[in-house]
């Protein structure tokens, strides 16, 4: 299926993108995000994140869905 | 009961904000604001920018002002976070409380921003005097793995 990624702050650097259209098989951000950190090198392991799904936070085993965006969420320092 | 929170991509003016928590209700305001500081962990800082993941953030903004109204008794809250590069002294974040009675609203402002620090998808980049510019590093990490 189709997912829409969208990345923030260091993952931008890092993946080099704001946003990209991925095929994928796995069914969960968990899964994703295991194979996109490897992709891109990304430092942080997944509890160090959070992620969303279409604007809202979700579970790491949310089950996801054909076209939806995932933003995975590093750590955040704002105030 | 008025809840007010925004991402604000122009400077932060307090006293626009301020005037609609006047309340007759009111019997004391407490306010917080977070300002840009000109130096970090031993560097000399120049600027920041804020980026910020605006429909989450303003979707977690206002419910950590809902999270503020169930748990002390408040006539009114208002918060909002500046998004974009910043200069020195500038208003960062900036919170307001109005409630009957002083304990409500200092337990409010505390509470809304030490959510805001934990919770708001916002990153800030710093800019150094010596050229170099930088992702600030988390100091959340348990909490963030808690979730």
């Amino acid at each position: 299926m189709k997912i829409y990624l969208e990345y923030f702050a260091q993952l931008r650097d890092l993946a080099a993108r704001s946003h990209e259209e991925r095929e994928t098989t796995v069914t969960t951000p968990a899964a994703l995000y295991e194979d996109i950190k490897k992709e891109y090198c990304f430092p942080f392991h997944r509890k160090q994140l959070r992620v969303a799904v279409n604007d809202a936070f979700v579970p790491w085993d949310y089950p996801l869905k054909a076209g939806e965006r995932v933003v995975f969420i590093p750590p955040v320092t704002g105030g | 009961m008025s809840l007010f929170f925004k991402i604000a991509h122009e400077p932060i003016d307090r006293q626009a904000l301020q005037a609609p928590l006047h309340l007759s209700e009111a019997g004391g305001f407490c306010s917080f604001e977070g300002w840009v500081r000109n130096h970090n962990e031993g560097r000399a800082v120049n600027g920041l920018d804020y980026e910020v993941y605006e429909a989450l953030a303003t979707a977690e903004g206002r419910r950590i002002l809902q999270e503020a109204q169930k748990k002390f008794s408040l006539s009114a809250a208002s918060a909002v976070h500046r998004s974009g590069a910043l200069c020195i002294g500038d208003i960062a974040v900036w919170i307001g409380v109005a409630a009957p009675h002083r304990d409500a609203a200092f337990k409010a402002c505390r509470y809304i921003i030490d959510e805001i620090k934990k919770r708001l998808p916002v990153w800030k980049k710093e800019h150094y005097l010596d050229g170099d510019a930088q992702w600030v590093m988390c100091h959340h990490h348990e909490d963030v793995a808690d979730r």
